[in-house]
């Protein structure tokens, strides 16, 4: 029996649980009393955790099971659940202008459960509304909870279900609609709803937080409160993702869904805008947009979110075979190579490219550079590249080409098709020009 | 006082250690330490959180929000960890692996797993709103020669940021102090005079710095006391950082508890249950007062604000012994709202305020001779808020004495800062995994456990002749070591011990970071007063501009001009001094020798020896007086 499982069963035999306040006695005789916490992660396989009356939590090694007893079971019933007392509920407010929340999860919408300790997704997305009452001042939000799931397990079928149901939003009356989000994959969806929707009414701003807003010093606060005022205020009919500009809680950006990527593992101001200037800040509320943007239509918002959820996606390396891509890229219905610099591969996947190709599987290229365009034109193995079939795509980032042709494919079969909506800039994911 | 007096009145102090260690910060892989060269600047707002408030009242929010922007200075040796843009790393081995050495030094017993926690703090020091904090060993013991004193706890915690400047609206705070490691080691409340409670204080930062791991400086280590006698109540003086005003905080602290149970008495025996606390408006009747501070406020649109304090009367004042009461008392909890102060009726008439004013205050209060009351002038809402709290203290005085928590102030007395704070809100910091506490590991720190102080002391004196005040302030400052290590590279014990037990810590009071000049660097300046390049009295002067200009000694040698007077510039220096002061010579005589040598180091100090000064000037003088 493991160590661990012998913990367990010494305290299920005990039928204590987590919260029941307990007295665990060391080997070297101490007593201590405190409340049983849950078992963490990476504790040793013997240790309990006990919280003493500090408030201090400690780990005390359990060797024999009638080391420890219960004092007093734990209260039933729910743990306290905070209360939130705003004027909100007061008659006047609900003529303010209507927002929508679709929360998805992520750190944003994740709290820590402080009898537990544990990191839980997703509260309500009222209560998260709700979290940052100054939100009821400005605006009547309406919340719903899509999806309690970190980013990293969004899939395409959570881009359309998400894409449905805030083209619902907006078109039961809402001025634009917030959709937080784990900012790992954030730039991802806001690509998918920027190919998705259109005819957009309003804008529809993905909001995440790099600190969790269970922090006194979380980012989401101002976020949220900046992705309010662009909902209300900017005439922008864009799918975009915000987030802090800096380091500061003064500034947030306002970024182009298909042109954005997060850049930094950690910072607030991870986000940047990729090949361009960003669309535009807000700044105490109030917003500068840039003048290059899609403003508000009259409606109605229409909703298109098929993707083909069978597109797979390689950065080129250093001794990366034909065989290993072959493998990879078996039974995927288009692939997208982020190649090196101004997009190359290894010219003996020439014809691995060109096998595709004939296949009717299209083969996209983007670059692995953080910036600048692809431009396989002035290389011969660039040139034997787009013989082969390769379609070029500019200055598109990998993960929106990634997106793009999840959601081309989800249209046609027709890799003629295919390669020429590809090529056609559809969300302002191409840029022609990139300003010195 | 003799100890009896405080036994009779059942003193307990026990005593709370934060030192910092020198091991590199906690959470991160910055060194510990601070700059003034700040390169980058930040603006955060920190909000409760919903989810420990409980409850978030929608007024109470708005008005910590406006509180509770800060900005915050980065220095070079800060990363994105302490900007709080990065998460915390595994905690420092090095910081765990001294906290459980002095842990054995106490005889505390380790918990098995360490586990970090949150404390929510939002006043800014920390930029993610709570302090990491872990407890590490329980039920230790320290052993005075006279008795055992109990250590509860030893915890490990990182220190906060340094609050730089305060403008209302905004606080600064620089981010190289927060997150070095922090030990904090709190007592038993086991000691029973002022005394004890330095001794204990001094023997604890004693073993701290036997480890060697420890930051050195001001501000390196804090004390917070936990003072209370019979029939008073807990106080806490938090943060005293002078050793010697222990004894003084402890002392004046009794008086003030004493005190204040005598005026709970007395307000008892006059029969005073309560504190009405009605409050007039006195503006109009007023505004032709003599009193400063009452025409500033009327004429900027203020208000003046009494209350009566029905048999307060004379309680307010200092009593029979000097002790400050109520008035003072009352004082510092109007300046919380933002006044300058308050008057009490026992020092008026005064102050501008004429005796008929006073007449006048007690008609409208409707009070009399036994009864005292309160003014306050400054804006309607400022002393409106600053009376509600004299008030509010005022009726405590009925009860006793408050559980409060004080800042020491520099004469040895102390002042309200807060209520004591409740349990601590603590939460598991999530980010960082739980260490285990294994065998393995208490082996090796087994095999770090340091020379104890008395020991090392004894060892000095034999080994190197050194007296038993030399050793022991070697001792004292953790210098010992490094002398040890200095000897044995060839330099003189005398040189050695001058600057490691009299110029190091004349840098430290100065506010110098001696930390920065290495051993190497020191052995090398030595090694130049033993060759003679320059003499020992500048060691000083040239140690404090290296660390504060951060200069080689070349540098600070060449910048400061010390470098040697040879024997021809000494005597052409005395010569010259000589001939001015021949006649006063043939006056004075011998005694001529003290004055002009004063003059002579004067100019020469640093450049040359003292003692070559000296013999040449007494030569001189000497043959000046046998030419006569």
């Amino acid at each position: 029996m493991s160590e661990k499982e012998f913990l367990a069963k010494a305290l299920e035999s005990k039928g204590l649980e987590p919260g029941d306040l307990v007295e665990v006695v060391s080997s070297d005789g101490r007593m201590l009393q405190g409340i049983l916490m849950p078992h963490h992660e990476f504790s040793g396989g013997d240790i309990v955790t006990i919280k003493l009356g500090s408030g201090y939590n400690v780990g005390m090694r359990l060797r024999d099971p009638d080391a420890i007893r219960l004092i007093m079971k734990a209260e039933t019933g729910k743990p306290l659940k905070a209360k939130i007392m705003t004027s909100s509920k007061a008659g006047g407010r609900s003529a303010l202008p209507k927002i929508s929340i679709v929360s998805t999860g992520g750190t944003i919408a994740s709290y820590v459960d402080y009898r537990t300790g544990a990191v839980k997704p997703a509260i309500t997305a009222d209560e998260l509304a709700r979290s940052v009452p100054e939100l009821a001042d400005i605006c009547t939000p309406k919340s719903e909870v899509l999806y309690s799931i970190l980013s990293e397990n969004m899939r395409p079928k959570n881009w359309s279900e998400l894409a449905e149901r805030i083209a619902d939003h907006l078109n039961s009356g809402s001025m634009g609609c917030i959709v937080p989000h784990g900012t790992d994959t954030m730039g991802y969806t806001g690509a998918a709803l920027a190919f998705s929707l259109s005819n957009l009414t309003g804008p529809v701003v993905l909001v995440g937080s790099q600190r969790s807003s269970d922090r006194p010093s979380s980012d989401s606060t101002l976020n949220l409160l900046s992705a309010a005022r662009v909902c209300l205020d900017a005439d922008l009919g864009e799918a975009v993702v915000l987030m802090h500009s800096g380091p500061d809680d003064e500034v947030c950006t306002i970024h182009r869904g298909t042109r954005v990527r997060k850049c930094h593992s950690s910072r607030r101001d991870a986000f940047e805008t990729i090949n361009g200037a960003p669309l535009g800040s807000v700044e105490g509320g109030r917003i500068l947009l840039s003048a290059d943007h899609e403003k508000r239509s009259n409606g109605k918002v229409l909703s298109d979110p098929r993707f083909d959820d069978n597109v797979a996606m390689l950065n080129f390396y250093p001794g990366l075979t034909a065989a290993k891509l072959r493998k990879y890229s078996d039974g995927a219905s288009g692939l997208v190579i982020a190649g090196t610099g101004l997009g190359h591969v290894h010219q003996e996947l020439i014809a691995e490219i060109a096998r595709l190709t004939a296949d009717d599987i299209p083969v996209c290229v983007t670059t692995q550079c953080i910036g600048g365009s692809v431009n396989l034109n002035v290389y011969s193995t660039g040139r034997d590249m787009l013989k082969a079939g390769a379609i070029q795509l500019g200055d598109m980032l990998s993960e929106t080409a990634f997106v793009k042709l999840s959601w081309v494919l989800g249209h046609t079969d027709d890799i003629g098709k295919c390669r020429e909506m590809m090529l056609l800039d559809m969300r302002r994911e191409m840029g022609l020009r990139r300003p010195l | 006082m003799a100890d009896d007096y405080y036994i009779s009145l059942g003193l307990m102090v026990g005593i709370e250690i934060h030192q910092q260690l020198s091991t590199g910060k906690l959470f991160c892989s910055c060194p510990c330490e601070l700059s003034e060269k700040v390169t980058k600047r930040f603006e955060r707002a920190l909000r409760p959180s919903v989810s420990e408030m409980g409850e978030i009242d929608r007024a109470a929010l708005e008005e910590a929000q406006k509180k509770l922007r800060f900005t915050y200075e980065a220095t070079e040796f800060d990363c994105l960890v302490e900007a709080d843009e990065e998460p915390p790393h595994s905690a420092s081995s090095k910081a765990i692996r001294t906290t459980l050495l002095l842990s054995k030094m106490v005889c505390a017993t380790p918990v098995d797993e360490i586990e970090f926690m949150r404390k929510i703090v939002i006043d800014g020091s920390n930029t993610s709103g709570f302090q990491r904090t872990a407890l590490v060993s329980m039920m230790g013991k320290l052993d005075m020669p006279w008795k055992c004193i109990g250590i509860d706890t030893i915890c490990l915690e990182e220190d906060a940021a340094r609050r730089i400047a305060e403008d209302g609206q905004s606080v600064v705070f620089r981010i190289d102090r927060l997150g070095i490691p922090l030990i904090e080691i709190a007592t038993a409340p086991d000691m029973r005079t002022p005394e004890e409670a330095r001794e204990v204080a001094e023997r604890i930062g004693t073993l701290l710095r036997a480890t060697r791991m420890v930051r050195r400086g001001i501000g390196s280590i804090r004390e917070d006391l936990n003072i209370s006698i019979s029939g008073g109540a807990r106080v806490e003086i938090k943060g005293v950082q002078e050793l010697d005003l222990i004894p003084e905080y402890v002392d004046n602290e009794v008086a003030r508890q004493n005190a204040l149970i005598a005026v709970r008495d007395e307000l008892a025996a006059r029969g005073i249950t309560d504190v009405p606390g009605q409050k007039v408006d006195l503006t109009g009747r007023m505004k032709n007062s003599g009193s400063k501070i009452i025409q500033k406020a009327v004429g900027s649109g203020g208000a003046v604000l009494a209350v009566g304090l029905p048999g307060f009367a004379g309680l307010m004042r200092p009593d029979s012994e000097g002790v400050k009461r109520l008035g003072r008392e009352m004082a510092f909890h109007a300046r919380v709202a933002g006044v300058g102060g308050l008057f009490h009726s026992d020092e008026l008439p005064d102050y501008g305020i004429t005796d008929e004013e006073v007449d006048m205050i007690r008609s409208v209060l409707g009070t009399g001779e036994n009864d005292g009351f309160i003014l306050v002038a400054d804006s309607m809402d400022k002393a409106t808020a600053a009376l509600e709290r004299a008030v509010a203290r005022a009726r405590q005085a009925v009860r006793g004495v408050p559980e409060e928590t004080r800042d020491p102030l520099p004469d040895g007395t102390s002042a309200y800062s807060r209520p004591l704070p409740g349990r601590a809100r603590m939460y598991p910091e999530t980010d960082v995994p739980p260490i285990t506490v294994t065998a393995q590991m208490m082996r090796e720190v087994e095999g770090m456990i340091p020379e104890l102080p008395e020991n090392i002391v004894a060892r000095l004196r034999k080994e190197h002749s050194l007296s038993k005040e030399q050793s022991e302030a070697l001792v004292k400052s953790g210098f010992d070591k490094l002398f040890d290590e200095m000897l044995s590279m060839g330099l003189s014990s005398k040189i050695v011990a001058r600057t490691l037990i009299n110029t190091m810590p004349e840098l430290e009071k100065e506010g110098l970071d001696v930390g920065v000049l290495g051993k190497d660097v020191l052995a090398d300046v030595l090694r130049r007063v033993d060759r003679g390049d320059f003499s020992k009295e500048g060691v000083p002067k040239l140690l404090a501009r290296m660390i504060e200009e951060r200069e080689s000694p070349e540098e600070a040698l060449a910048e400061l001009n010390l470098t040697g007077a040879s024997d021809i510039q000494v005597e052409a220096a005395i010569d010259r001094i000589i001939e001015e002061k021949r006649d006063f010579i043939l006056e004075r005589g011998d005694r001529a020798m003290a004055p002009l040598m004063g003059l002579a180091m004067k100019e020469l100090r640093g450049k040359a020896d003292g003692k070559l000064i000296n013999e040449v000037m007494s030569r001189k003088i000497n043959e000046i007086l046998r030419e006569k």
